[in-house]
């Protein structure tokens, strides 16, 4: 891989990182290990330990893949590897239906 | 109009719509029976991906579990959304760079092995056909109870369905009517959710209903959690299990999620790396409307329940009480012969399961010969019901009854069709063009993918019409196994360039081999034992891939480190997965 290409891979994982740390933050972290701490204090109706392992994980996983998507493409284009119109990355699968690899 | 009458008037009109779909997306090409060409939207992708992901389990059973569980349920909701995050940052777009057509394939090419590629294939079909039987068992339920044909022949009329438009119209046809399905599904599970939302907490969007006020006052799950306290029922916000079993559970349910094959195979039918990660998020927002109403529907059902039900004389039961009666999913177990049917927390009699006799009790009810228990409550409620009886406790209309039956059809048909294009894709291009006749033209392969389709549908109706009684204990040996196998040895061939073939090999069957012992142990070997007292660390066979992926990891880690680096073209290969815009065929 070119130094742009691993300068590309090593943002790529800062960002993935940073996404899944929140991830298991507001799953395993509020909805179930800090569960008890979480559930005496109340959000509307709910106790927020409860929420957070029953709606508010969800919400939040929903975002973190936007949020990837949107900077992915951003990284993308900043180091210049985006796919071309023009090239199907299709054919590659195409080409091995007539058995070469 | 009748609600048996709307029944086969929604039912039918989906079915038709089904068809019509199906003949107009035949596949022509093996591309296109694969991966749809690799044409799809990603839009289109996302819907069709939660109607794939989402089975008769998450439609009928899921709310079910969290109305009976309360606050242990968060592992189903957890888990089987946590998944798309790692799915969307960790696989998916990875494998459409890969521009193959099935997990085999990458797990084959990647590790340069046929051996590989064939423990591949294995797990795929084993995962696939526990999948299946599943839900053949959810669209028997669903036609016995409202179209009163006997369950035999709704599964051979779903199975009908599925032949016509998996074995012509391939992973296009199934696509599109995904597509459709997801649409009916949504409709069918918000429509009474929002009318029962309305009715107890005039909040029209049940999700934020279930944290609102009830409309005679007081928060709804207050309310909830006071009346279950009554009653001897553990409260709704709490659970029973440990922290560590949730831990491990929703772990497993989540990289085993990531690791399904018929969801990975998905990302392979969008046009671009691009789509592949938009579509993961589309994907899961049509999966979260479902989940994040799901606690909802549960916490609505289980006041209704108690409401309608404890202290109701069994004289005056509605006509869907008896009906589900008559079904076996409800039995009444009259302790004190006061012809009064009490609900209370704890289970009615011994085994929990009822068996009835051929005579009725002293109120017309009918009979079992189960043993009572000490504790007051005379109610057996199978949970799979929850979702389907909801709508006829709550006294909606007619055309709602009908349309959640539809729904559970859409959501059941929608999985069985992706697991048996998996099942059939793994049988004519994994095994056959790839491993045993490499020599066969494309229109050959094709006809033994669309052969594999039908015999896999047949095998899949025998287990709908032979339900083999292990069903419900092997789902977790999918969950399990999946994520023990794929999901690490897919995310090191991707993140690692050291990763080699010895160190997958190895590392997938220590995965495999300690998560099915242990899982077989506890459900099959010495059920007697499966309690927290004989699990290790508390983990129960449920979580137990956690540690399966844990172990697949270390044993790759060291594997990989003592044996040879992998060949220079494979280690290409992963610099040309990792960058989106490189040409594919560098090696």
């Amino acid at each position: 891989m070119s130094d742009q290409e691993n300068a590309y891979w090593r943002a790529n994982i800062r960002l993935m990182l940073s996404l899944l740390f929140v991830w298991f933050v507001v799953s395993f972290g509020c909805g179930i290990l800090f569960l008890d701490f979480l559930n005496q204090f109340q959000l509307f109706g709910f106790k927020l330990g409860f929420w957070f392992s029953q709606q508010g994980s969800i919400f939040v996983f929903v975002c973190l893949i936007f949020i990837y998507t949107w900077r992915m493409n951003h990284l993308d284009k900043v180091f210049g590897v985006e796919e071309s119109d023009n090239e199907s990355p299709q054919t590659g699968a195409a080409d091995s239906i007539d058995g070469e690899s | 109009m009748d609600a048996q009458v709307l029944t086969y008037i929604f039912v039918g009109l989906s079915f038709s719509l089904y068809i019509g779909i199906a003949i107009w997306s035949r596949s022509a090409s093996t591309q296109e029976f694969y991966v749809a060409g690799g044409h799809v939207h990603p839009v289109a992708n996302g819907a069709a991906t939660a109607a794939d992901w989402m089975s008769a389990a998450s439609f009928l059973s899921m709310a079910g579990i969290i109305a009976f569980e309360g606050a242990d349920g968060a592992r189903y909701l957890m888990g089987w959304t946590g998944g798309y995050v790692l799915l969307a940052l960790l696989l998916a777009p990875y494998l459409r760079k890969f521009a193959k057509f099935t997990v085999p394939d990458f797990v084959g090419d990647r590790y340069y092995s046929s051996t590989a590629r064939l423990v591949a294939v294995v797990c795929v079909i084993f995962i696939s056909f526990t999948y299946v039987a599943g839900q053949m068992r959810g669209v028997g339920v669903v036609f016995s109870r409202f179209l009163e044909v006997d369950i035999n022949s709704g599964v051979v009329i779903g199975m009908a369905i599925v032949f016509f438009y998996a074995v012509l119209g391939g992973m296009k046809g199934i696509t599109y009517t995904q597509v459709a399905q997801y649409c009916v599904l949504i409709f069918a599970y918000m429509v009474p959710a929002i009318y029962i939302s309305i009715a107890l907490t005039n909040n029209p969007f049940p999700m934020f209903g279930l944290g609102s006020e009830m409309i005679e006052g007081g928060y709804l799950l207050e309310k909830l959690d006071g009346l279950s306290a009554e009653l001897g029922m553990t409260a709704f916000t709490s659970g029973t299990k440990s922290t560590i079993d949730m831990f491990f559970i929703t772990a497993a349910l989540m990289a085993g999620t990531a690791g399904l094959p018929h969801v990975i195979v998905r990302f392979f039918t969008v046009p671009s790396v691009k789509d592949a990660r938009i579509s993961a998020g589309y994907a899961l927002i049509f999966i979260a409307l479902l989940y994040t109403t799901a606690p909802a529907v549960a916490a609505f059902a289980r006041i209704n329940l108690i409401d309608h039900i404890d202290g109701m004389n069994y004289a005056q039961a509605p006509d869907w009480f008896t009906k589900w009666e008559d079904s076996g999913l409800i039995a009444w177990f009259d302790k004190n012969d006061d012809g009064v049917v009490q609900y209370r927390g704890g289970s009615a009699m011994k085994p929990t399961a009822p068996s009835f006799i051929d005579s009725e009790g002293g109120s017309g009810q009918r009979a079992v010969s189960n043993m009572p228990t000490k504790n007051e409550n005379e109610l057996y409620i199978d949970r799979d019901i929850i979702v389907l009886a909801h709508p006829e406790i709550a006294q909606l209309p007619n055309w709602v009854i009908a349309l959640v039956a539809a729904g559970g059809l859409a959501a059941a048909l929608s999985t069985a069709a992706g697991l048996l294009l998996v099942i059939s894709t793994a049988v004519s291009h994994d095994l056959m063009k790839k491993t045993f006749r490499p020599n066969i033209t494309e229109r050959q392969e094709l006809f033994y993918a669309r052969v594999a389709a039908a015999v896999a549908i047949g095998i899949a109706g025998l287990f709908g019409i032979y339900p083999p009684g292990f069903v419900a204990q092997v789902v977790a040996f999918a969950f399990g196994l999946a994520a023990a196998s794929f999901f690490p040895v897919i995310l090191l061939g991707i993140f690692s360039k050291r990763m080699n073939k010895e160190a997958a090999i190895a590392g997938m069957i220590t995965g495999l081999t300690f998560t099915f012992c242990y899982i077989a142990y506890f459900k099959f070997v010495s059920p007697e034992t499966n309690n927290a007292m004989h699990w290790w660390f508390g983990i129960s066979p449920e979580g137990i891939g956690t540690l399966g992926m844990l172990m697949n990891f270390a044993v790759s880690a060291v594997v990989m480190r003592l044996t040879p680096p992998p060949p220079a073209e494979i280690q290409q290969l992963v610099a040309n997965i990792r960058v989106p815009g490189r040409a594919s065929n560098l090696n």
